[in-house]
């Protein structure tokens, strides 16, 4: 994020001997595999022949057969797409809700001066301490009597009302660290805080937003409680409720499709490692998120 | 006339104008605020304040959905204190699971960040390897994973029929076993605080272990006397984290076990049981409660660790 940070993370260069270090290597390599193995085989065992699975630990299937995603698919009396459909509209428009509520919540919590300023923040700080549970009875008993149950907005219209106070807290740190001269001056040509929110705080916090963005869609599209609760119509369910509807119907009797369509549904997360690991692990580095 | 232009003077200052605040008059400033936070204050009021205050007073009451709560006083706690083995029991499985995960999590979180904080070749490779399995834990995929990792014909029995011919039990079917599946489930997923204590070790001058060396302090003795007590803010921050984070856990339990938090209650996670009376039982005043004294518990606890904090961590200045 910072320089401060690169530097943090940039590791001091040791000399030491190539049989040390060989021997370092070896060992972590070794670890790594160790670390991976149950997803590798996972992987692998997805695309195993069906009476393959059992019976050999070995990562290399004896022929490629697709089966496995083909049989799970179309497991359920609605097919994984319509899920991962679910999965997606959600999980977008719940991390563009948390964006834009959390840093409309941060700029006025760092940038405006206002009556109950410092109080409203004491009171957005308590919340990042209380548990979700004891939230949980009564707004799943207020989205039944506004009809809500069965639909998507339990889990989105919540984001855009910036509920997710740790995602207010980050940002408004990063706001704080942009020069104050900045909305000075911009406020001596005139400009509305709108406009200061727009023009000048949001385009300098993209390695915030970014971050915030890339942890609330991982987290949402990972989410399983819920929907579990809020959804119980399958046309509704999430990849999450798919798989786990899968995991009844099936048993244990195939478990190449279901490997298959737990490989797929974690495609997504694994995309955002791929792409914005840097990111992601400063994002833990700096502020200490729980995983 | 003076005084008057004294202000005024004052007021073209951009000092002043710091001090006032950046937009006009203060009318229109607390206007701007307030509607900046406006989106916040509905979800705290709404959803946050609102709903806290409901499931206090549904705590006291009995409450199916259908019928009006049914004020009962206290007898929801008094019930769950004295006279439910569930409770109990999923009080001693979720204890077993923080105590047991939590300081193994941070032990190997800790071991390893140590290993990547000597300068190696690939930090950056290896490091993302093993933060992949925290990355991806939580999901329904990995929990399914396990299960059949455990299972009696899954992956762990089969390498030990092979490597030391021992036909081995289903892990996840047998109360002995099952609540360890998670336990190591969630010791494998101890990328991100290994993240965090790596950033943590960083800080540390490196001539302090210059200075120990000459003065002829061996390793251990360097870990112990630098690396450990220099570290205890990280330690301590790691531990209330991740002890509230296991205190929540919920996905996995309820794969493994279907649900019910079987066989015979030994992956009844709080947090399950707290599902099961709610959402199964439609028990919503004593699921209430239970949501009360799950918040409690770790009030009491984040309390005690800042209390017992000032004696173990710590802090430079």
């Amino acid at each position: 994020m910072t320089d401060a940070t690169h530097a943090l993370l940039a590791p001091p260069k040791v000399q030491r001997s190539a049989f040390k270090s060989i021997l370092l290597h070896a060992v972590l390599i070794l670890c790594s595999f160790g670390m991976l193995y149950p997803i590798l085989w996972m992987i692998s065992g997805s695309f195993r022949p069906q009476e393959e699975l059992f019976g050999t630990s070995s990562l290399i299937p004896s022929a490629l057969d697709l089966g496995g995603y083909v049989r799970g698919w179309s497991g359920l009396q609605v097919t994984f797409g319509r899920f991962f459909w679910n999965s997606l509209v959600i999980s977008v428009l719940a991390t563009i809700g948390n964006v834009v509520g959390c840093s409309l919540a941060a700029f006025a919590f760092s940038r405006l001066r206002f009556a109950g300023r410092n109080f409203w923040f004491a009171l957005m700080l308590g919340t990042l301490m209380l548990p979700y549970h004891v939230v949980l009875i009564p707004q799943y008993i207020l989205f039944l009597h506004l009809g809500w149950v069965n639909t998507p907005l339990p889990l989105i219209v919540p984001k855009y009302l910036a509920t997710d106070a740790f995602f207010i807290f980050l940002m408004v740190q990063f706001f704080r660290g942009i020069p104050k001269e900045l909305d000075e001056a911009a406020v001596m040509d005139g400009c509305s805080p709108f406009r200061i929110y727009w023009k000048i705080m949001l385009p300098l916090s993209l390695p915030v937003l970014a971050t915030a963005a890339i942890f609330s869609f991982i987290w949402t599209w990972d989410d399983f409680f819920g929907p579990l609760i809020y959804l119980s119509d399958i046309n509704t369910y999430t990849v999450q409720l798919g798989l786990r509807s899968f995991v009844d119907s099936t048993g244990s009797s195939d478990w190449t499709a279901l490997f298959a369509m737990s490989n797929l549904s974690l495609i997504p997360v694994f995309l955002f490692f791929l792409f914005f690991q840097r990111l992601l692990i400063e994002g833990i580095a700096t502020t200490g998120m729980k995983r | 006339m003076a005084l008057h232009s004294e202000i005024l003077s004052k007021e073209s200052r951009p000092a002043a104008l710091r001090s006032r605040g950046a937009f006009g008059g203060v009318l229109e400033r607390n206007a701007a605020g307030y509607v900046f936070l406006l989106p916040w204050l509905l979800g705290f009021f709404g959803l946050t304040l609102g709903p806290a205050l409901a499931s206090l007073y549904l705590s006291f009451t009995n409450y199916d959905l259908l019928q009006s709560p049914d004020w009962v006083g206290a007898a929801n706690y008094v019930r769950i204190l004295t006279d439910d083995p569930k409770f109990s029991a999923a009080m001693q499985v979720t204890f077993t699971y923080v105590i047991l995960s939590v300081p193994l999590k941070l032990a190997f979180a800790l071991a390893v960040a140590m290993a990547f904080n000597r300068g190696i070749k690939g930090l950056t490779l290896y490091r993302a390897i093993f933060y992949l399995p925290s990355l991806l834990g939580s999901s329904v995929a990995i929990a399914v994973l396990w299960r059949q990792l455990f299972a009696s014909d899954g992956l762990i029995n089969m390498a030990l029929w092979q490597l030391f011919g021992f036909e081995g039990p289903s892990w996840i079917s047998n109360p002995d076993y099952a609540l360890y599946t998670l336990v190591m489930l969630s010791i494998w997923q101890f990328g991100s605080p290994m993240i965090i204590f790596l950033a943590g070790l960083r800080q540390i001058p490196t001539d302090m272990y210059e200075a120990a060396q000459m003065d002829g302090a061996g390793k251990a003795r360097q870990f112990f006397k630098i690396t450990l007590p220099l570290l205890t803010p990280v330690i301590f921050f790691n531990g209330v984290i991740q002890t509230i984070e296991a205190f929540k856990a919920f996905t996995p339990a309820f794969i493994i076990s279907e649900g019910t938090g079987g066989p015979i209650n030994s992956t009844l996670f709080y947090t399950l049981y707290l599902y099961q009376e709610a959402f199964g039982f439609f028990r919503m005043g004593y699921a209430s409660a239970l949501a009360w004294i799950l918040v409690i518990i770790i009030s009491l606890f984040t309390a005690f660790s800042f209390l017992g904090a000032r004696y173990w961590v710590h802090y430079d200045d």
